[in-house]
């Protein structure tokens, strides 16, 4: 293993993290709920009275997000090609709703929490998501 | 208020993904590249998130109601079965693919991204393959209840 320092980027990763954690924490003592993506937006598949606006303000939350920092945003790159974003999209929506949860779910707020269910969660996306990445740019790729 | 209150948390969930990095899939897939030119940044995201989230959490669970008045819906069920391992192993094959997960998806499709609205289409199409299948698995578990 070699740590690529000059991409490390530990204070913005640390103080995203910690804006990360105050969404959480606004979400829960203001809310009640797990802020949960693949979960709010997995609602809206199934719409019930009274359920919706919350799971559509916060999914409009998210996608405002970008448009705050408009003048500065940091750097996004997509590689994928659309096959494979497809294929990911798809394993992406049925995976976190069999797993009922996502990198939000379980691995921010069921970590913070210590459910047990989260943290099995957690180990099993990471890993799977280190071994497909090991298997595409190792075993495959050039 | 409590509309209000769910768009600042998706709000700032969203700044917090841009700012950390997170809402970036190339610096996630160098995350994930353990064997490569290795960028262990986002575990610091992690860190920091549960942080003030496990704060959070801590203080909410001697509470019924928030600071709204709203009723407190944190789930409970502990049993770890093969459909929360083996979909979280799927969920992270396709994270693994592309860099982006469900929050982040939001986050590109923001910011004007084609491909993060492919994504998101992508993924919304397999929300409804699994609606599918829980719809037919129910009235399949109907037909086999005795009348």
């Amino acid at each position: 293993m070699s740590i690529a320092w000059n991409a490390f980027t530990p204070a913005a990763a640390l103080i995203g993290g910690v804006i990360i954690g105050a969404a959480v924490a606004l979400f829960v003592v203001l809310n009640g709920r797990i802020a949960g993506v693949s979960g709010i937006l997995g609602g809206l598949a199934r719409p019930q009275a009274g359920d919706i606006s919350w799971r559509v303000a916060f999914v409009a939350g998210l996608i405002a997000a970008p448009l705050a920092l408009l003048a500065a945003l940091p750097e996004i790159r997509v590689d994928t090609s659309y096959p494979v974003l497809v294929a990911a999209g798809l394993l992406v929506g049925v995976g976190t709703r069999y797993g009922g949860g996502c990198t939000s779910g379980h691995g921010v707020c069921g970590v913070s929490r210590a459910s047990p269910r989260s943290i099995a969660a957690t180990v099993a996306f990471m890993a799977a998501g280190f071994a497909t990445v090991y298997f595409v740019r190792h075993l495959i790729g050039s | 208020m409590y509309t209000a209150a769910s768009f600042a948390a998706g709000f700032v969930f969203g700044l917090g993904l841009l700012v950390s990095g997170m809402a970036n899939p190339a610096k996630v897939l160098a995350f994930l590249d353990l064997a490569g030119a290795w960028d262990p940044s986002l575990a610091l995201v992690m860190a920091g998130a549960v942080a003030v989230g496990g704060g959070a959490f801590a203080y909410m669970k001697r509470r019924t109601r928030t600071l709204l008045g709203a009723p407190v819906l944190i789930p409970s069920p502990r049993r770890i079965d093969r459909r929360l391992v083996l979909g979280s192993l799927v969920f992270g094959v396709g994270w693994g693919l592309a860099g982006i997960c469900p929050g982040p998806a939001l986050v590109l499709v923001g910011t004007g991204s084609v491909k993060g609205l492919v994504f998101l289409a992508a993924m919304i199409a397999g929300n409804g393959v699994f609606e599918f299948f829980e719809k037919r698995a129910a009235s399949g578990r109907a037909r086999m209840q005795p009348s």
